[in-house]
C-alpha cells in the first residue's frame, strides 16, 4: 500500500490523538513471539517499528540491549527479520512497518540488496540509528527511489541550521529525540522543553510528521499527546523482560501495556 | 589502490566527512552525538595550533609525565639472536607506565579547555583508565572509567591504581565483558551526558575527531624518537619499527614521524593478537563504534568474539588509520599467540633488564623471529610500550615465575 505511512498520520488525526508506534525488537524473545506481540497489539498501534538486533548498540539502554540479546541468542538473522515481516504484512497489511537498526547490519549485507529486499517484504520506512545527516544523503535517496520513507532524527543538541537542513532532506516521518539520553532512561527534560524543542521542527516545515521517541512510558505518554505521533519502545521491551521473568505470557501482557498507553492518548 | 598524501599528517588524510582513503573511519554515531564531536573537532583544531596549549602540553609531558623516554640497544638480546641490531624505545618508563599516559594527559587539558567538568575514558588494559584517573585528578576533573568484568578481575593492579586515584570504576558485564563492550558502555555513557561529558576514548578508535587527538597526542614517542635515532647513529639507518597492535594507538605514536620515509629505508610492522588480528587475516571491514574499519564479525555481520590472554589486545577492531597503512602497503600486520608472546617475555627479561606487559610482549615475539635472518647493519626498533607489573598474575600463572 502506497504512502501507508502518511495515511496512518491521518488516521489519529482524524481521531484527533497522536498516531502509536511501538518498538519491538525482531526475535524477542523468538521469532515466533515476536510476531505474535506485534500481531497481538497492532490493533492499538498505527505504526509499528522493528528492531534488527545487533550485538554492538551504541545507543540503546538496558531494557533494548536486553532484548536484543535474547534476540541474537535465539539465531535472528537479518533473512529470518524479513520474512517475519512479510508475514506481518500478510496478516495486516494496512499497518506500515519501520526496521529500525545499527548501520553495520546493513553495511554487512549492502545497502541496495537491503533495500530492495526491504521493498520486496514489505518494509515501509527505516531508521538507521548511526546513520546521521549529512552522511545518510545517498541512502535516503536510494530508499526514496524504492518508496522507503527514510526517517530522518533530530536531537536536542541538533542546532536550528541542521535542523533546517535535515527537514530539507526528510521524507514524510521525522523522529525527535526527546532528552540527551539512550534508548529508555527516564525523560531529563520538562515537557514543557521537549514540546517546546517539537514545535520549532513543527514550525519550519508543519507538514511532516513528527514523532517524539525516548523516555515515552505511560507515565509520560499523556503530556506529550499533541505530538503527530509518539513512540514506546523501552517500555514495551522491559515488560517483555518482566514477563519472562515471572514466566508469564509476554504475549497478554505486552497486549495489555499497549492498550493502556492507547487509552491515555485517546 | 589508495595512496598516502606527502607531507600530510597521517591523522589529516581525510576527506570532510573523516573517512580515510574513502573507505575508513568515518563518524558513525547517534545524531545527539554529532554536535558535541563537532565542536569537540573544532576545539581540537584550535588548540593543536594554539602556542599557549602546545606549550602547556610540553610542560606536562616534560614535569608531570617525566619527560624522554630512553632509548637504548640491547646488546645481550642482539649477541643472543646474532643478527639484525635490536634496540628499545622503551615507553614504559614514562610516568604512568605506557604510551597511555599520553593521550590521556592530553584529553585531560582538552576536556579543562573545552569547560567540562567531567571526563569518562573506557579500558581493557587499564593502563588509559589509570592514566586517565590521574590526569583527571591532576586536573580536578570528575572521571569514570568503563571497564569490562573480565578485565577488571584480569588487570586487578591497575584497577586499585584508578580507583586510589579517585576515579569511579564502571564494571560492564555484558557481552564479552573486555574493551569492545567496555567501549560501547563509555558511548553510551556520553550519548546520555554529552552535555556535561567529555569522552576520552582509549584507542585509535571511534569517531575521527577521537582517533585524531589519540594519535596526535602518542606521536610523541617518534619526535623523540626521530632525534635519539640521529643522535646515535648520525642519520636515520635502515630500520625496521615493531609495534604491537589492539586499538593501535602506540604504533601511530611510534610511527608518525617515519610515515613519509620510503618503506625500503624504515619498514612499520604491526603484531596483533593471534585470535584478535583483523589486519593481519584479512577481517572484512565493518562498522564499530563509530568507525568504518578492518574487523572480525561473522558472516551476518554482529562483531565476532575475539581471545587474548593480554586484554589490551582482546578487541575486535582496529584503527581506521591502520585500515589506511594497511591499504596503501606502508605498513605490514603480522600476528603473534599467548604462548609466543610468553615465550618472547621469558627469554627478554631473562637475557634484559626490562619487563614489557602482554601487549609489548608480542612486539618483542616478532623482533626475536626476525632478527636472526637479518644482517649486523640493520635496526630493528621495538617499542616497549607497557610495563609488566599488571601481568604479574598472568605471567605467574603461564609462566610459574615473574622476574625480579
Amino acid at each position: 500500500m502506497k504512502n501507508s505511512i502518511n495515511n496512518a498520520f491521518k488516521i489519529a488525526k482524524k481521531e484527533n490523538r497522536p498516531a502509536l508506534i511501538s518498538y519491538t525488537v525482531c526475535g524477542d524473545n523468538t521469532k515466533e513471539k515476536s510476531l505474535q506481540i506485534l500481531n497481538s497489539i497492532s490493533k492499538d498501534l498505527d505504526i509499528a517499528e522493528w528492531g534488527i538486533p545487533h550485538n554492538c548498540p551504541t545507543a540503546d539502554g538496558k531494557d533494548i540491549q536486553n532484548s536484543s540479546y535474547r534476540a541474537l541468542q535465539n539465531g535472528i538473522r537479518l533473512n529470518d527479520i524479513f520474512k517475519l515481516v512479510k508475514r506481518f504484512k500478510k496478516l495486516k497489511p494496512s499497518k506500515p512497518m519501520i526496521l529500525m537498526g545499527y548501520y553495520q547490519m546493513i553495511f554487512n549485507y549492502g545497502d541496495k540488496k537491503f533495500i530492495q529486499k526491504c521493498k520486496a517484504s514489505g518494509v515501509d520506512g527505516l531508521i538507521v540509528v548511526d546513520l546521521s545527516f549529512p552522511d545518510n544523503k545517498n541512502f535516503a535517496k536510494l530508499c526514496k527511489k524504492n518508496s522507503i520513507c527514510f526517517v530522518q532524527l533530530i536531537a536536542p543538541t541538533t542546532t536550528l541550521k541542521r535542523i533546517k537542513e535535515i527537514i530539507k532532506y526528510s521524507h514524510e516521518m521525522i523522529y525527535m529525540i526527546s532528552t540527551i539520553s539512550t534508548t529508555g532512561s527516564a525523560l531529563k527534560y520538562s515537557i514543557k522543553r521537549i514540546i517546546k524543542n517539537y514545535n520549532v521542527i513543527k514550525k519550519i516545515k508543519p507538514s511532516k510528521n513528527v514523532v517524539i521517541g525516548f523516555g515515552i512510558t505511560e507515565k509520560t505518554i499523556s503530556n506529550l499527546r499533541s505530538a503527530d505521533g509518539l513512540v514506546v519502545g523501552s517500555a514495551i521491551c522491559r515488560e517483555i523482560t518482566m514477563s519472562l521473568k515471572d514466566r508469564q505470557n509476554p504475549v497478554t501482557n505486552v497486549g495489555r501495556l499497549v492498550r493502556k498507553l492507547k487509552n491515555k492518548i485517546l | 589502490m589508495i595512496k598516502l598524501k606527502k607531507k600530510t599528517p597521517l591523522i589529516d588524510q581525510h576527506d570532510k566527512f573523516g573517512f580515510y582513503g574513502n573507505k575508513f573511519g568515518g563518524n558513525y554515531c547517534a545524531e545527539t552525538m554529532r554536535k558535541p564531536i563537532e565542536d569537540l573537532s573544532k576545539l581540537f583544531e584550535k588548540l593543536r595550533k594554539d602556542r599557549k596549549f602546545l606549550k602547556k602540553r610540553d610542560h606536562y609531558f616534560k614535569h608531570y609525565l617525566g619527560g624522554e623516554t630512553p632509548f637504548f640497544k640491547l646488546e645481550n638480546l642482539t649477541r643472543h639472536l646474532g643478527g639484525a641490531q635490536i634496540w628499545c624505545k622503551d615507553v614504559s618508563a614514562i610516568n604512568g607506565d605506557a604510551h597511555k599516559a599520553y593521550h590521556a594527559t592530553v584529553n585531560a587539558l582538552i576536556c579543562k579547555e573545552s569547560g567540562k567538568r567531567y571526563i569518562a575514558g573506557d579500558t581493557g588494559a587499564g593502563m588509559f583508565g589509570k592514566n586517565l584517573a590521574m590526569a583527571a585528578k591532576k586536573m580536578n576533573l570528575k572521571c569514570k572509567i568503563f571497564m569490562g568484568t573480565k578485565d577488571i578481575s584480569r588487570q586487578a593492579p591497575n584497577v586499585k591504581f584508578i580507583r586510589d586515584a579517585g576515579a569511579e570504576v564502571v564494571p560492564v558485564d555484558s557481552g564479552s565483558k573486555t574493551l569492545v563492550d567496555a567501549v560501547s558502555e563509555c558511548m553510551r555513557h556520553y550519548v546520555s551526558n554529552c552535555d556535561n561529558t567529555h569522552l576520552a576514548v582509549g584507542s585509535a578508535i571511534g569517531c575521527n575527531i577521537f582517533l585524531k587527538i589519540c594519535a596526535w597526542s602518542t606521536s610523541q614517542i617518534s619526535r623523540e624518537l626521530k632525534k635519539q635515532l640521529i643522535k646515535e647513529f648520525g642519520e636515520i639507518p635502515k630500520l625496521k619499527l615493531i609495534n604491537v597492535i589492539g586499538g593501535g594507538s602506540s604504533a601511530l605514536g611510534f610511527w608518525n614521524e617515519f610515515i613519509d620515509y620510503d618503506k625500503k629505508h624504515v619498514e612499520l610492522v604491526g603484531v596483533e593478537a593471534k585470535y584478535a588480528a583483523p589486519l593481519s587475516t584479512n577481517a572484512k571491514v565493518a562498522i564499530l563504534h563509530g568507525a568504518a574499519q578492518y574487523c572480525l564479525t561473522n558472516k551476518e555481520g554482529q562483531i565476532a568474539d575475539t581471545h587474548s590472554l593480554s586484554a589490551g589486545l582482546d578487541y575486535p577492531g582496529s584503527s581506521p588509520l591502520h585500515g589506511l597503512l594497511k591499504d596503501t602497503g606502508r605498513a605490514r600486520y603480522t600476528n603473534a599467540s599467548d604462548k609466543e608472546a610468553l615465550a618472547a617475555f621469558k627469554l627478554i627479561t631473562k637475557l634484559e633488564d626490562i619487563r614489557p606487559s602482554l601487549e609489548p610482549a608480542h612486539a618483542w615475539s616478532e623482533c626475536i623471529r626476525l632478527a636472526p635472518k637479518l644482517k649486523k647493519s640493520d635496526v630493528l626498533v621495538v617499542n616497549n610500550c607497557g610495563k609488566g607489573y599488571k601481568d604479574k598474575k598472568i605471567y605467574i600463572e603461564q609462566l610459574g615465575y615473574y622476574p625480579k
